[in-house]
């Protein structure tokens, strides 16, 4: 799984929706793998703006990656700057969860994350 | 032909073999990749965007979606949802680009408020309209599921979902589902009254409030017509037809020929009491 999906999931149990804490998930004992995919700036500047970055900076110290700067990028210096451009593509979209388990944080639910694909069925009782 | 969603639950129903038998069909993959590309269409993105697919399945429209070239706005960055392990494991094997989750899409869509920008989804969400315990009701179900998608899409972002309801009841428990979500929601047939009919349910969130069509997806298409049920017209709601009136056998016949029943042809003489010979 992705890192940028990871910026996006948050805790399905539906007492959690209300809550702050459900967002981000964080991850646990993560193996993480690299993916090679081909580099596509249009698509990172059209997420940016969508890309909750503190929740990002969390997930990645999370992660155990360097700490990322403390703003955002705009739109135009990530495309000025092919560096960044490449570190966040690498960061976002190359980086891959591949086993581990996702953490609430509010409600302390586990979502296994197997092969990378995280498991989010819910027993009817939290739905 | 029968429906596999009046026997078992999708997560049981597509297991190991029904899965590979799903995924190596080279009619259903031709079928599910003309509806994606129909899907895409309806969608009409200019750039890269993130999709999210749901009841992904084996990622066979998850695949058109990394494919779509440079010069028509792709390719794609996608995440899919499904229930079915079996048909998951497909997908892992077969090395597709998108990220998967497996999860029942009528437990809601666990991604914060404006996430994607689209969604699609391939024969999928007449899946919603069961519900295997008494905890969950088919309303239930898919007022979690609208209420999840219209909160993880962007404002202005389209959802095209290809589905095979059962009958009209269906039909409009889906469409009413995705209204009260707060969708703008039309349905488009193609090739109507046919076997072949495909039903596309087109949802925006938020937005254009476009003149004759809430979507706004039709624009400019040609051999489209636009019929809005919000819109009644003058005759409508004066009452009920009349049983046994003209009117009433002529809207039966046309139920029964978009049935596919054979139905004789109306003239002059539809609906006429046949008077006393001397």
């Amino acid at each position: 799984m992705k890192v940028l999906t990871l910026n996006f999931l948050t805790c399905a149990v539906k007492a959690c929706k209300s809550s702050n804490d459900s967002f981000p998930l964080h991850p646990k004992d993560a193996e993480l793998a690299h993916d090679d995919i081909e580099i596509n700036s249009q698509l990172l500047v059209n997420v940016l703006p969508r890309i909750d970055w503190t929740a990002l900076r969390t997930t990645s110290t999370e992660l155990g990656f360097p700490e990322l700067p403390e703003q955002p990028p705009t739109a135009e210096t990530l495309e000025a700057d092919e560096a960044m451009l490449k570190e966040l593509h690498t960061l976002l979209l190359e980086t891959q969860m591949m086993e581990g388990k996702l953490v609430c944080g509010h409600c302390g639910h586990e979502y296994a994350v197997r092969e990378g694909i995280a498991n989010f069925l819910l027993p009817s009782h939290l739905v | 032909m029968s429906r596999p969603e009046d026997t078992l639950q999708a997560d049981i129903h597509y297991d190991d073999v029904e899965a590979r038998k799903y995924t190596t069909s080279s009619r259903i993959k031709n079928i599910q990749a003309s509806m994606t590309q129909r899907a895409l269409e309806l969608l009409d993105l200019q750039e890269p965007s993130f999709i999210l697919d749901v009841g992904c399945g084996s990622g066979l429209s998850g695949e058109i979606l990394s494919e779509v070239p440079e010069d028509e706005g792709g390719p794609h960055v996608w995440v899919g949802m499904d229930i079915s392990a079996s048909m998951l494991d497909v997908a892992l094997q077969r090395d597709v680009e998108g990220d998967l989750l497996l999860a029942d899409i009528g437990q809601g869509v666990p991604f914060r408020a404006g996430t994607f920008d689209a969604a699609i989804s391939i024969s999928a969400i007449q899946w919603l309209c069961n519900a295997e315990t008494s905890e969950t009701s088919p309303a239930g179900r898919l007022s979690r599921f609208f209420n999840g998608l219209y909160m993880s899409l962007k404002r202005g972002g389209r959802a095209v979902c290809q589905f095979y309801p059962k009958n009209d009841v269906q039909r409009h428990m889906i469409t009413n589902a995705a209204v009260k979500a707060g969708f703008g929601a039309g349905i488009l047939e193609d090739d109507p009254e046919t076997k072949n009919m495909k039903v596309y349910l087109v949802l925006t969130a938020g937005g254009s409030a476009a003149s004759g069509d809430i979507t706004g997806v039709v624009d400019g298409m040609d051999g489209v017509d636009v019929l809005d049920s919000r819109k009644k017209s003058p005759k409508a709601g004066k009452g009920e037809i009349k049983k046994g009136s003209k009117i009433w056998i002529i809207k039966k016949k046309e139920q029964m020929e978009r049935k596919g029943k054979i139905v004789k042809a109306t003239t002059k003489y539809t609906g006429r009491k046949r008077r006393v010979q001397f």
